[in-house]
């Protein structure tokens, strides 16, 4: 028997019946509370975020239009009460900090990539392992605060850059600085946990010899 | 085309959002440099990597709290039009 579209569960709620909710909750609360602990990185954070969603979800169901997932729907509910708390959580440290780091041309401070290699094992394999997993969870930890939420909003969550710059109140411009930069800080610590050594490059000298 | 200038447009590539003139200079690169191309490709695994994954799963004292609160905000406020509002914690449309 296939399983019951998430829609038709909808629909099920909307009507009355609270156990189809249920199940909406168990097929949904794994990935809104990974979501939840991946930007607020705080166990205690992440549940009541994911709670507050789900009684919030519950509440509001008749709003919900349909015109997107429900996936999708609870992830921008759990993703704006989580900026909430972390907003609240640096008050106006937030504005200041923005003014600091948003110089026009940041490409000097880029890290460059390191350590290239292909990895040794797939995308799927790793994630999969509790071992790589949790050094995967670790990398985003290390992140600073902001490309880590830039990273989740826009390469985990699939807002667009727009979306991203409104929901974390900065620039477009600066949305782009710190993906890339997320983006190749992951690369790096992941590369050099998952990289093959024995087929390990050696980066371009630019100076002497790039190529055209 | 220089590996920097690569980096530079890194992203822009890897969403696909480079304009196809660009885009050839960009593979031709691409074709001659190893390093570049196994970077776009770590990159690319490296996304694929955290979309993939729900890595938390929900500690068992607090699903059962969970559960327990969807029954008790049910019985006080079933869903529907006669649910009370709150703007301060009204979701997002799905739009
Ligand atoms: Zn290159």
């Amino acid at each position: 028997m296939t399983p019951e579209p998430d829609l038709e569960l909808v629909h099920r709620a909307k009507a009355g019946e609270l156990a189809a909710f249920e199940q909406l909750v168990n097929r949904h609360e794994r990935q809104v509370y990974s979501l939840a602990f991946r930007l607020l990185q705080n166990q205690h954070d992440a549940e009541d975020i994911t709670q507050q969603t789900f009684l919030n979800a519950l509440e509001h169901l008749n709003r919900f239009r349909e015109e997107s997932s429900f996936a999708t729907w609870v992830s921008r509910i759990a993703t704006y009460g989580a900026l909430k708390v972390i907003r609240k959580r640096r008050g106006l440290e937030w504005v200041s900090l923005e003014a600091a780091t948003e110089p026009a041309d940041d490409r000097h401070a880029m890290p460059h990539p390191e350590f290239i290699a292909d990895w040794r094992q797939s995308p799927e394999e790793l994630v999969n392992r509790n071992e790589t997993r949790r050094l995967i969870e670790a990398a985003l930890g290390q992140l600073e605060e902001k490309s880590r939420l830039v990273f989740l909003l826009r390469d985990v969550e699939g807002l667009s850059v727009r979306e991203t710059a409104q929901a974390l109140g900065i620039s477009e411009v600066n949305v782009k600085v710190r993906l890339l930069r997320a983006r190749l800080q992951l690369r790096e610590q992941l590369t050099q946990a998952f990289g093959d050594p024995t087929r390990r490059l050696a980066p371009h000298q630019h100076e002497s010899m790039d190529h055209e | 085309m220089k590996c920097d200038d690569l980096l530079a447009l890194l992203n822009d590539y890897v969403d696909g959002d480079v304009a196809p003139a660009l885009c050839a200079e960009l593979e031709h690169h691409l074709a001659g440099c190893n390093p570049c191309q196994v970077v776009v490709d770590n990159i690319r695994q490296t996304i694929t990597l955290y979309k993939a994954g729900e890595p938390y799963p929900l500690p068992l004292e607090f699903r059962n709290r969970l559960h327990a609160a969807l029954h008790e905000r049910w019985q006080h406020a079933p869903t529907g039009d006669s649910a009370p509002t709150r703007a301060s914690t009204e979701p997002p449309p799905d739009s």
